[in-house]
This record gives C-alpha cells, structure tokens and sequence, in this order.
C-alpha cells in the first residue's frame, strides 16, 4: 500500500471500456458479434495524436500496467518499474495505452464474461484467439481514440511476440516496435512446457471441462499447478539460489513430505495467490496463442520475407540468463531484420533474473531502453 | 558529434547512398555523420557505456563481439565494411580481415601505426613498451593486444589476397608533412586502408 504516490508513479489510475459492436472475425474461423475491450492510459494524447504508445501484456498480465487503482493496492501495475513521468516509457512525453487482450480475465470479452448472443458465461466456449487476432482488436481501440500511428509498439515476452505482429500485420501504422525477451515463434520445449500446464488444468477434477463456474468452483490444484511450472521457466537457476538457495523453513530437515525448503513454499504462495486472481480457460487459451504464433508460417516459413513488410525502425532486447526466450530467439528476429535491410538496434543485456528480467529494473537495461524512447520522442516531438 | 581524423578520411571515401556496417562504431559518430549523405547500414558496438550514445546518435546499433565473426551477415551484403582503430584489439585480425571482405565489397580499416618513430624510441633507447596518444594504455591493461605497423598490414593484406585501392597515412594533426610523405612506416601515426578481394574486381 503506498502511504504517499512515488513522484515518478502516473498515479491513481481507473480502466476505460470500449465496447464494440462491429464483428470481429478470428483466424479460427469463427465470429466475435460484439466486444468489449478494458485499458487503461498514461500521460495526455498531443494535438497530432503522434506520440501514443501501445502496451502489450504476456501471459498473465492486463491492462493495469502502471499506477494505483487504489490508495490500499498493494502493489502497483504490472510495468511500473518502466512507465511513469520520468522513467523509460516517459508519460510526460508519451501517450501510453494498455488494453486487456481479448479472452483475457480482467474485463475484456472472455471466458469469464458473459456471451451476448446467448447471456450465458462463455466458458471454455469463448474462440480461441490468436495474437493477429489481437493485433485487429487494438486497432480498432486506435482507431477510436484517434491514432492513426502508434510512436510505438512495445511488449515482452508474449507481448513481444504481439509488438512484432503489429509490424507485420499493420506496418503503416507502426513507427518503432520494441520486442523485449520474445522469440519468432515457439521451440518444441517451449510448446511442451505449455502443455504440461494445460494437461495440470485440465486434470483437475474440479476443472469440469473449462465449465468450473457452473459448479461454483475452481480448478486450483491444477492452474496452480501451472503457475509452479510458469514461474520455474521464468527464473533462472541463479536467480532462484541467489533468492533461496537450499534454506530451510525450519532451520532443519523434517525427514517428511510437507514444505522444507523456502523454494517449496515460494512457489505454493505463488501458485495459491494465482488461482484467486487468473481465470483457468484464460490460461488455457494464452498458452494456445503462444504455440500458435509464428508470423512467418504464411511466408513459406521465410523470416526474412515476413519482416521485409516491416515500416517500423525495431529495438530488440534480451536478457543473458533467459532460458525460455533465450537471446539466440531475440537474434533469429535481428537476423531477419538485417538480411531485409531494416533498421535495427539490438541489445543483451547481462542480467541473472532470467525471463522475468524483462519486468524488472535493471540499470542498464532501462537506460538503453529509456535512451531509445527518448530518441523517439524527439522524431515525434513529443 | 566531431569525427577524429581516421573517420574524416573514412567518410570522403564513401560515395552518398551506400550501404556500410561500422564495426566497433564507438558513440556512432561516423554513422550519424554518414546518414546525412542517405548512407545507412550498421553500427556494431560491444561496450555497454558507448551503446547508449550510439542511440543517441540515431543509428541502428547491435551488440555484437567482433571476436566472433560476422556470421549473421550474408556474403558481400554491404557496399563497405568499416573497421576503425579497433584492429589492434581484436583476438584474431586476420580472421576478421576475411570477415571483412566477405561481407563487405570493399572493407575500409584504420589502426594505429606502431612503427611510429615515438613508439620505436620508446622501445630502442627508453627500454619500455611505447605509450602513446593512440595507445594511451600499459602494457598490462591494454585492450590493443594486437599491434601492427604499417608495413606488417600491407604484408597481411598481400597474404590474403586483398588489393589495397587507396589508403591515407596521417599523423594526428593531419598536417601534410614531407617526413609522412617520405617515409610514412616512420611518420605516419594513423594509417588507413581500401581494401578489396582480388577476385572481386
């Protein structure tokens, strides 16, 4: 809880609603009737709309990226160690948007929310979407609040993967897509991972075939599971012993099966204060649009080719010690970029936190980073 | 952002509109200057402190050791490839050389020379390795592991084939001196090369 706003936080924050009612049809073949869309926004829109940036959010997180809905929050947004007045993604300069994907759990049409064409909970029959999918979404949000041109398209991680996308998809209206600890598309063992996760929900017996709010109840054991095995992927072996190392709860071994080691209850915490704020067939559904992501499928699997469409100048970052979306995945995006003759500037950054470097403040990393938003504010005189 | 003597030289040879890759681009002053003549391409830069002003710079940087060869480039992709004071600190320069006319149609390379007549004196009466305003470092913390004169990289350069189309021999204050003229292995402080592979022209 914040006694007092930090000078460089954007603040007391509340989520906007867009509602659509034009169809949106999804590369499943099938058709969202209606929609809406929850974000949230930073900083002020300048008289030629030129300086608005697009947050993309991974796997689990949404649209409250920076700030505090609440004098009680506990923790601010999940980015707020990079958007604020003054930090890397500068809200005294910038526009800054940050939606809830579609099929997300905090707002924008779901698998928790309610089915228009029929008033009952979607459930596991909300479509699957894909991150193209996503990319036409948000562009009708630009499109009602005016932007013609994103200054930037920025994400990590999955939202990396979508700042890539949108080059791709719309590269017109894409002035700089930053790409921070993603990959060009997921490696067998990243899909493997994925599938351990869903296999844990969907074994739950109290999963219910994704109907679980029928029985007014949760798979917990499973998603929590799933969230064990996530948060593992995201850290680094070095991090967790520098974190945990081989410490024991008791001081001493039990010789039993109950939580020993502080990692033990590390990942229980995190798994039980998960399943109270995520949506199981939302996790289910995200793990899906990371598998199926790979933008170069429809290019003969050329990367070259796919990025060749690419307007945007591209900033690409990753961190030495991430397993999951190792820099050799960042470097295949780079490799692309340079046999196509596109901009880009590409850093490592030396950094033992694994993937979820990419949330963390790291000096040297937020300073490349804020050094690159800089410069572009300086073309859009922002 | 002013370019030291090298880089002035450098950037008169390169005609407006190509395509180069700076290897060790420093704070990215070269590239930034060449942008404006519509030459664009590639800075690549290792030192952490030096890649934040290569942004700054408004250039297209990448974090990549050199040691390691330009291997995510294709062969012959840019009109020059640029090596700038950075020879002497690589680990194999003969192995960047070939990497160098590779990529590059033609390769431009600029390194201190060490045949200096300071650097000889400093060795022959004074007993110690030279330190000079090119080689500001001791000899125990030096990065430049790889000195050569100018003599030793016309020999290298004829051993790997490569035609030498046009090179500049200066010393620091770029005055047109007779000694440099005369005897440039002896007067020249910095020497910087043309180079091209032999079946490439």
């Amino acid at each position: 809880m914040p006694e007092t706003i930090p000078a460089d936080s954007v603040g007391l924050v509340s989520p906007s609603t867009l509602h659509v009612d034009a169809p949106l049809k999804l590369d499943c073949g099938r058709t969202l009737s209606s929609y809406d869309l929850v974000y949230e926004t930073y900083g002020e829109l300048n008289a030629d709309h030129s300086n608005a940036v697009l947050i993309c959010h991974a796997l689990s997180g949404d649209h409250h990226a920076a700030g505090y809905h609440t004098m009680e929050d506990r923790k601010p947004g999940w980015w707020d160690s990079a958007i604020g007045p003054g930090k890397a993604i500068d809200t005294n300069r910038f526009f800054v948007v940050c939606p809830n994907n579609l099929g997300g759990c905090k707002g924008s049409s779901g698998p928790n929310t309610i089915n228009p064409d029929n008033g009952e909970l979607y459930g596991p029959d909300f479509p699957i979407v894909t991150v193209p999918d996503w990319v036409r979404s948000q562009a009708v949000l630009a499109d009602k609040l005016g932007i013609k041109q994103w200054a930037a398209v920025i994400g990590g991680s999955l939202g990396g993967m979508q700042a890539l996308q949108w080059a791709i998809s719309l590269p017109e209206r894409v002035r700089h897509t930053v790409i921070i600890a993603a990959a060009p598309k997921l490696s067998a063992q990243n899909i493997a991972f994925n599938e351990v996760a869903r296999t844990a929900i969907k074994s739950d017996p109290d999963f219910h075939d994704g109907h679980y709010m029928r029985f007014n109840t949760l798979p917990r054991q499973g998603l929590g599971l799933a969230r064990m095995l996530g948060h593992i992927t995201y850290l680094s072996d070095e991090a967790m012993g520098q974190k945990f190392g081989r410490e024991l709860r008791s001081g001493a071994i039990q010789y039993g099966y109950d939580v020993e080691f502080q990692i033990e209850s590390y990942l229980r915490y995190q798994s039980t204060s998960f399943v109270e704020r995520f949506d199981a067939n939302t996790y289910l559904l995200m793990t899906k649009a990371l598998d199926y992501f790979d933008p170069a499928k429809e290019f003969d699997d050329d990367l070259t080719r796919t990025v060749a469409h690419i307007e945007a100048k591209a900033l690409v970052m990753s961190f030495t010690s991430d397993w999951r979306f190792s820099p050799m995945r960042s470097r295949e995006i780079v490799n692309a970029m340079l046999a196509a003759g596109k901009p880009v500037t590409y850093a490592e950054i030396e950094a033992h936190q694994g993937h979820d470097a990419f949330l963390m403040p790291i000096p040297r990393y937020l300073d490349i980073f804020g050094t690159y938003m800089r410069q572009i504010a300086t073309e859009v005189t922002a | 952002m002013s370019l030291r003597i090298d880089q002035q030289i450098i950037s008169d040879w390169i005609p407006d509109g190509a395509k180069v890759l700076d290897l060790g681009c420093g704070n990215g002053a070269l590239l930034n200057h060449l942008q404006q003549r519509n030459i664009t391409g590639y800075g690549l830069e290792i030192d952490n402190s030096k890649f934040a002003d290569c942004i700054r710079a408004g250039i297209s940087v990448l974090q990549a050791d050199l040691d390691e060869g330009l291997s995510q480039f294709a062969d012959q992709s840019f009109d020059f490839v640029i090596l700038s004071q950075t020879l002497q600190a690589i680990k194999r320069p003969d192995f960047l050389l070939r990497e160098i006319v590779r990529v590059g149609k033609k390769g431009i390379i600029g390194f201190p020379n060490f045949g200096h007549w300071q650097c000889r004196m400093q060795l022959a009466l004074g007993g110690r390795m030279p330190v000079s305003r090119a080689l500001p470092n001791a000899w125990f913390e030096t990065p430049n592991i790889h000195l050569c004169t100018i003599q030793d990289f016309e020999q290298l350069c004829a051993s790997h084939k490569l035609t030498v189309l046009n090179h500049s021999i200066v010393n620091h204050e770029h005055k047109d001196s007779l000694g440099v003229r005369l005897l440039p292995n002896l007067f020249g402080q910095v020497a910087v090369y043309l180079v091209q592979q032999q079946d490439n022209e």
